[in-house]
């Protein structure tokens, strides 16, 4: 816990050193450095009738997809905010849409958020005008993904866990380490299913943490270029022992259940709908994960429509239900009173669980770590390390 | 533009000027292709010379010829190049294989009132949703339970997984229909004149096919080429959904367009050029005329 | 020259295949459809009309339609326009720079989807102030130019000449002749290269994905969308066994009422 609260500050420290460093050093980024957006200091007044909504597949459900997901329509017919979504299916895409403009409000991950608010897409958030974020667990508020100099920016949607899944008739009937997806040996071998997205160096910067505890990684998300090389050498012996990268879930899930992928990352929402064969747990290592953020941009026409809805998808209800249907854990604490089942299976409420569960984050140039003595391998960079690794 | 017009001038404004009537005709089409298109091409092709903020992905606007260096000198990028490459060409010689022999039997051995029928049948499944054809034959090449491992292991055969082959089976699918059309209407305008007096001179079918229907349809099977040629070559979820381990060069433009615009930028002039020089090659076969 | 019957029960067996190769997928998608899982798994784990009836329910992809349907008419309109003018210039007309004005036509389908996706959402999201519909008909028109103007080049290229210099010694004035001439001979050609513009407009996914404005959920973006949603995807299937019968209609009556010559015309 302390270790990992630690961990967090620091990340915190982190962001603050870049802010400073953005500000006072001229740079020759071109993009203004640090954050500047002044917050909507309110009242949330009458709505604007209009909400244009940016979202991760599940989040905002209109009843379209399955007439029992249906938390728009209610939220139209309180608020007189007529809603507009679009669905994206990368970080990456979401943070494109974004700097596009003409959206409202986006539910980011952690791998975005970052970027959108030192992108100045996005505006700080007076969570004095959501009631409902009294009732977020502690550990999701002031993450080093959500907030910036002790700011917050969003308000958090769900968290959840990239799980370890094996076939049991291949791999055996229990497992517990990443290693049936790194090592050659791994009776996985021909079958490994990585998560096909820069993201997953993480991943291989997890186990190292656990493997290689000379290369003194502390965050998976601030690596230097040893570190970050020693990530992707990993990662191209993974290659040999992969069947595929996956993407979309129906790839997966099809994989999984046919038997050609043996070994791989998951999420609990695909976990779901796995046969008797296949086992999950969270790896003995640590694992990434997702924590999820609901954020503003900076330019909305919309800005009491949108702290309305930052305010309903947290009520507990509305939280319960939209994390329900993703699969993920609530955000909101009283989530948990109405399906106690859901918070157990997905583990929200227990802290002792998250502490080794590293949320997505955007690297950048300064490490988040805290480290000022090297500079850390940035996003773009291992998008591009990505790309070529998979050539 | 100096404009001449092949018949005299007669009649209406139109017919005496026509110089101005051929602008008044071109002006729209032209503008929009050229403001819009071309414009938005070059756009790109400047953006291929900037550079990235290391931290929110936006662009910079200082020169550099980093992006194109990188590009050309990564030998896994230029392995995903070759291999890219090396399937539009695959894909594009099987959909030949294929539409020649079918196009034929559509035009000149299937009784002509059955014609409308079988064309019909070939446009059929472009109507049927890209993503959905892809995933179907995800379905049918899924190593041990997939269609045709389904299909063939009582004859102990495998099927052909998910890899290169995967990909150029699926796209040679996705792309036959616009092969075969061009062919078939090749075949259609052969004059049967030509082909009476090809046999009256005693040349034997084969003869004929090599020496008086292959020059008359070329154009036609180069203007399908351009088709599955193209399409291939930039085509990325193909290699997503059923490429296994394997990429192609759409799949590197995609993952660096959105945190790297520039280095995306450099990498897609690569197409751009393979299908200009391939289309510079062809335009001298009157091939163009006959998409 | 006649085929000799020998290479005739070749050629018929090889076209049998290949009309098999064409066909077996789809039908593996029509069996899916009445898959009784949740997942697109082969072999289907039973018979169920289940999707079926989520299909009919389901105002999402009722929506998805009516855009596609839309969008695909506006883009075909206006490339109507912009490709038949076309097709007249560069039919009636020797000029310097012809070849590289047709290849300016060609261009937009011939260079690969991503590559003018990226070009346009760059511009339109950098310089023009974001994405809308109209930035999604904008894409797609460009890419049907292409279409129109290949069936009406090939009709106009063997209609040759006569005709209207015909109709202009009687006198006709320019527009005229186009009226009640040109227009009327062409107008199969345009019809049948309308309809291939429309069918590749409704099933563009990549040049739409990075020009479709918010809230804008064409079919294929809607199908992409439900593949990457677990509990949704022999949905699609169904969308997709639904157009494939559907379409055989408007397919069937295009071939039907053009004649072969017109179907040899510039095909897509």
């Amino acid at each position: 816990m302390q270790k990992t609260q630690l961990l967090k500050m620091l990340a915190v420290g982190g962001a603050a050193a870049l802010a400073l460093a953005a500000c006072g050093g001229g740079s020759d980024s071109g993009s203004g450095g640090a954050p500047d957006v002044p917050m909507y200091e309110g009242p949330v007044g009458d709505g604007e009738g209009q909400l244009n909504i940016l979202a991760w597949p599940g989040y905002a459900e209109d009843g379209s997809t399955d007439p029992a997901a249906d938390w728009i329509t209610p939220f139209e017919e309180q608020t007189g905010c007529q809603v507009n979504v679009k669905v994206f299916g990368t970080s990456d895409e979401a943070v494109k849409l974004m700097q596009g403009g003409g959206w409202d409000v986006v539910s980011a991950s952690g791998d975005a958020t970052l970027r959108l608010i030192y992108g100045s897409n996005v505006q700080p958030v007076n969570t004095d005008l959501t009631p409902n974020y009294a009732d977020i667990f502690p550990d999701l508020k002031m993450q080093s993904h959500n907030s910036v100099n002790g700011v917050a920016y969003g308000m958090p949607h769900g968290r959840g866990a990239n799980l370890l899944v094996w076939n049991k008739d291949v791999v055996g009937e229990t497992a517990d380490s990443w290693s049936i997806m790194f090592e050659p040996d791994s009776p996985a071998a021909g079958g490994v299913g990585p998560y096909d997205s820069p993201i997953y160096i993480a991943d291989a910067a997890v186990y190292l943490m656990a493997t290689q505890p000379d290369l003194g990684i502390k965050d998976p998300y601030s690596l230097d270029q040893t570190q970050f090389d020693a990530a992707i050498a990993l990662l191209k012996e993974q290659k040999a022992l992969v069947s595929e990268y996956w993407s979309d879930y129906n790839k997966q899930i099809e994989a999984i259940t046919n038997g050609t992928m043996t070994g791989a990352t998951s999420w609990q929402v695909l976990v779901n709908y796995y046969p008797e064969n296949i086992g999950s747990t969270k790896a003995k290592e640590g694992a990434t994960g997702w924590s999820d953020t609901w954020m503003i941009a900076k330019d909305t026409p919309n800005i009491n429509c949108s702290y309305k809805w930052l305010d309903w998808i947290a009520s507990p209800a509305i939280n319960q239900q939209a994390t329900a249907w993703f699969g993920e854990a609530p955000s909101n604490v009283k989530a948990c009173d109405i399906d106690p089942q859901q918070c157990t299976d997905y583990h929200a409420g227990e802290t002792a669980y998250w502490e080794n569960v590293y949320y997505w984050n955007t690297p950048t140039e300064v490490c988040l770590d805290g480290r000022t003595d090297v500079k850390c391998v940035p996003y773009s960079e291992w998008s591009k390390a990505w790309s070529e690794l998979r050539s | 533009m100096a404009a001449t017009t092949a018949s005299p001038p007669k009649g209406g404004f139109g017919y005496r000027h026509p110089r101005a009537r051929l602008a008044a005709l071109l002006a729209a089409p032209m503008t929009w292709l050229v403001v819009v298109y071309l414009g938005s091409l070059a756009a790109l092709f400047l953006t291929a010379f900037w550079t990235v903020d290391g931290f929110t992905s936006a662009i910079v606007r200082t020169f550099t010829f980093d992006n194109f260096i990188e590009v050309f000198t990564t030998p896994a990028y230029l392995q995903t190049m070759l291999r890219t490459l090396g399937i539009a060409i695959a894909v594009t010689i099987v959909c030949l294989v294929l539409a020649i022999p079918v196009a034929y039997f559509m035009a000149r051995v299937a009784r002509p009132r059955w014609q409308p029928l079988l064309v019909a049948m070939i446009l059929t499944p472009l109507w049927a949703s890209y993503l959905v054809k892809v995933y179907a034959w995800r379905a049918m090449l899924t190593p041990e339970n997939g269609v045709i491992a389904w299909f063939a292991s009582p004859f102990g055969l495998g099927g052909p997984g998910f890899g290169e082959v995967g990909i150029i089976i699926t796209l040679t699918y996705l792309w036959l229909p616009y092969m075969i059309l061009p062919v078939y209407a090749g075949f259609i305008r052969l004059p049967n004149s030509m082909l009476d007096a090809s046999a009256d001179l005693g040349a034997k079918g084969w003869r004929t096919f090599r020496s008086v229907i292959i020059p008359m349809i070329f154009p036609s099977v180069v203007a399908g080429s351009i088709f599955t040629f193209s399409l291939s070559l930039g085509d990325y979820i193909t290699a997503q959904i059923v490429g296994g381990k394997v990429i192609m060069l759409g799949n590197v433009v995609q993952q660096n367009y959105v945190t790297n615009l520039p280095f995306a930028a450099a990498f897609a002039t690569i197409p751009v050029v393979i299908v200009l020089m391939y289309l510079a090659i062809v335009r001298r076969s009157g091939a163009l005329e006959n998409l | 020259m006649t085929t000799s019957r020998g290479t005739k029960v070749a050629l018929s067996i090889f076209a049998v295949i290949a009309f098999a190769f064409v066909y077996v997928p789809l039908a593996v998608v029509l069996i899916s459809s009445f898959n009784a899982g949740d997942t697109l798994a082969w072999p289907p784990a039973g018979f169920s009309t289940q999707w079926w009836a989520k299909a009919i329910d389901n105002e999402g992809v009722r929506n998805a339609i009516v855009t596609s349907v839309v969008l695909g008419l506006v883009a075909t309109a206006v490339a109507l326009i912009f490709g038949t003018l076309a097709a007249l210039a560069l039919s009636r007309f020797n000029f310097f720079g012809k070849d590289a004005v047709s290849l300016l036509i060609i261009l937009p389908i011939a260079l690969p989807g991503i590559v003018t996706g990226i070009a346009l959402n760059n511009v339109f999201t950098s310089y023009l102030g974001g994405l809308t519909f109209m930035t999604l008909v904008v894409g797609h028109s460009t890419f049907c130019i292409v279409v129109i103007y290949n069936n009406a080049i090939a009709r106009l290229r063997r209609m040759g000449g006569n005709m209207e210099e015909a109709s202009a010694d009687l006198g006709a004035r320019g527009f005229t002749t186009f009226r009640l001439v040109t227009f009327p001979l062409m107008r199969s050609a345009i019809l049948a290269g309308a309809v291939l513009a429309f069918g590749l407009s409704f099933d563009e996914i990549i040049v739409t994905t990075f020009t479709a404005g918010p809230g804008i959920t064409t079919l294929p973006i809607w199908i992409y969308q439900n593949l990457f949603r677990p509990n949704q995807a022999p949905i699609v299937n169904v969308v997709a066994a639904a157009l494939v019968i559907v379409s055989i209609i408007p397919i069937y009556v295009v071939q039907k009422f053009s004649s072969a010559d017109e179907r040899g015309g510039g095909v897509i």
